[in-house]
């Protein structure tokens, strides 16, 4: 769920920076208070409105219900107070998911959005080839569990390419997967792999929307493209880099299943994120309550990040004016 | 490298930044052997696939580094297909129990499609109603709508699940599909400015022309809107058929299983000494190809409209 700019050209609707619709052209409801398409429109809003409902609005009241009591799905739920809350914060392995998450994220998002710019940028200056674009976007098709199993296999301590290369060029063998420290940042990069060529296309999109008769008339100045970079490119595009950024944290928060498919946690607890925690409590051991507790937890840490970005990139104001 | 030269007509005839200058300047080769480095890395693991799945599991053991199958054998896909027998499967390194491929497959196109043509309809829809039509409390629903968008998908799968066991529907393709077919608040905030800017006076000559405003949306409206629908709907396919979270909750049996899953499930069965790495290779493929296909229909299209969607 992500939004980016507008480009020109294109047949689409054009999308504020910041997601917010622009409601200049809708047709307000008629100040007579007349019923207007009323009955027309409860037949074409009921079944988005039900799925809301049930599957979106009520599961969230819900799984804050569930995050007090104590439930095994078996028995009724039971109303425990705050009892989940006080054992996730005495729960070493919870903080070192918390913990573990975090530097996933940061990894992820760190090297995901440089590379993405860089990539964008390159798209943008060099060339404007849909093919290129298209070769970029190619492991965006891979689900994540494929991508986690094909880099399982690359990356693999005896036989992958990966470690053969890495002989040929005399650095010895690395256990990516199944070494402590190396693991969070090796699924950060499986990530990156799959994800950053979308990424990289949304800042594309944004991209296009800067006039390119800025850069003509900086090149005439005798401006360098690294100049250009720091000059007109970031500043034009840091309202769709700020979209993309609070998106792509909220998504990378909730990487499971490049985890359960390489390393399932491990070793050692040194890639038990977050969210395979909490599928651990909620199936392996089911503990429903205690499971919801750690996902409103993840809830209010996601909330609190997108505010902070939020105000901190000022996401609301276009420099494009 | 692709051969596409930035100085094609067309790129010259756009109001884009033009490419810098046709001298090759040090800084040019140098970004251009960046994104042919990135390509690389792109690519090369797809080529990895196909080279895996094409070896046989003693000939990888003997020489892993070399760029070619080694040892051509067509058992990786046998197995991933399920078309050899346990004892034939062992001797080559696989593990003996089947994959019941065309059935996962199955499900994994049942369940992307009926959540991708209701999701997209019902979305429209209601994308329609909030744009073009007037009813009172319109701008409050949409809103709740809107707020939608601030929940993270993974903070509603618990009670989702919950729900879902309730209603009798785990372990079936209808409980895999349901929470998404109705709506995502995304789908519908992405149709919905598509319809607001499409100009009143298409509307008000068919109103005059004496069709109804149900009409007007299946024969004028939505028809227009056939470019960012495809598009909206490729990425939901995309994405409802890589989903392996929500599957792997809610479904436990065959019935059910989807390609994502089923993919986990093969290579957790697969002998933890000596994994099967040429039928998994096989089988990734495989799981992946529907997709690259779609992909390969659509790519153009969807590329240069990518960022008005971004799904993720």
């Amino acid at each position: 769920m992500t939004i980016a700019s507008s480009s020109p050209p294109s047949p689409l609707p054009s999308v504020g920076a910041a997601g917010i619709a622009t409601t200049s052209r809708t047709d307000r409801p008629r100040a007579d208070g007349s019923r207007g398409d009323g009955r027309l429109a409860a037949v074409f809003v009921a079944p988005a409105l039900l799925g809301f409902v049930v599957f979106l609005l009520w599961p969230t009241l819900r799984g804050v219900y569930l995050s007090f009591t104590r439930f095994n799905l078996l028995t009724p739920a039971q109303w425990v107070g705050i009892d989940n809350y006080v054992r996730m914060v005495h729960d070493p392995i919870f903080w070192n998911s918390l913990r573990v998450t975090v530097e996933y994220v940061v990894i992820n998002i760190g090297v995901q959005t440089v590379s993405a710019l860089a990539i964008a940028v390159l798209l943008q200056r060099l060339t404007q080839s849909a093919v290129l674009r298209g070769i970029v976007l190619t492991p965006y098709l891979m689900s994540n569990v494929v991508a986690g199993i094909v880099w399982l296999w690359i990356l693999d301590t005896q036989l992958g390419i990966g470690n053969e290369i890495l002989v040929a060029l005399g650095v010895g063998r690395v256990p990516f997967l199944a070494d402590e420290t190396w693991a969070i940042p090796t699924i950060a990069l499986i990530n990156v792999w799959r994800h950053v060529g979308y990424t990289a296309l949304l800042l594309f999109a944004g991209l296009q929307a800067i006039p390119g008769d800025m850069y003509e008339a900086a090149k005439v100045d005798g401006a360098s493209e690294w100049r250009m970079f720091w000059r007109i490119t970031m500043p034009l595009l840091r309202p769709v880099l700020a979209v993309v950024l609070i998106m792509t944290v909220i998504g990378s928060f909730q990487v499971f299943d490049t985890v359960a498919v390489t390393t399932r946690g491990g070793p050692a607890d040194a890639t038990n994120v977050l969210q395979y925690y909490i599928y651990g409590a909620a199936f392996a051991r089911f503990q429903f309550g205690y499971a919801s507790a750690m996902s409103v937890a993840l809830l209010v840490v996601l909330g609190a990040i997108t505010f902070v970005q939020y105000r901190l990139t000022r996401a609301d104001r276009t420099d494009l004016g | 490298m692709t051969t596409v030269t930035p100085w094609t007509a067309r790129a010259r005839r756009t109001s884009r930044p033009r490419p810098l200058r046709r001298r090759f300047t040090p800084g040019r080769i140098a970004a251009w052997a960046l994104l042919a480095v990135i390509t690389l890395v792109t690519l090369l693991p797809f080529y990895w696939i196909l080279r895996t799945a094409l070896s046989s599991n003693s000939g990888l053991a003997a020489s892993p580094g070399d760029p070619l199958p080694v040892d051509p054998t067509a058992g990786g896909f046998e197995r991933a297909l399920g078309l050899q027998s346990t004892e034939e499967a062992v001797a080559q390194g696989g593990a003996g129990g089947g994959l019941r491929f065309w059935r996962y497959l199955l499900n994994s196109v049942v369940v992307s499609t009926l959540v991708t043509v209701c999701q997209i309809f019902f979305s429209a829809m209601a994308a329609y109603a909030f744009a073009r039509l007037r009813w009172r409390g319109r701008d409050k629903v949409f809103a709740l709508f809107l707020g939608g968008l601030m929940v993270p998908a993974v903070f509603t799968l618990l009670p989702n699940f919950v729900l879902i066991k309730e209603l009798g529907l785990v372990d079936t393709l209808l409980g895999i599909a349901l929470p998404t077919m109705f709506m995502t608040p995304f789908a519908v905030f992405f149709l919905r400015q598509f319809f607001m800017n499409i100009p009143r006076e298409v509307e008000e000559a068919a109103l005059l022309d004496g069709a109804g405003k149900v009409r007007i949306f299946f024969r004028v409206l939505l028809p227009m809107a056939a470019t960012p629908v495809l598009t909206l709907a490729v990425l939901t396919y995309i994405t409802s058929w890589n989903d392996y979270f929500w599957p792997l909750m809610v479904s436990y049996g065959d019935s059910s299983r989807v390609l994502t899953v089923a993919l986990a499930v093969f290579r957790a069965q697969t002998p933890q000494t000596g994994t099967d790495w040429s039928g998994l290779m096989a089988a990734t493929l495989i799981a992946a190809l529907p997709m690259l296909a779609l992909f390969g229909f659509f790519a153009r299209r969807i590329v240069s409209s990518i960022g008005f969607t971004g799904i993720k």
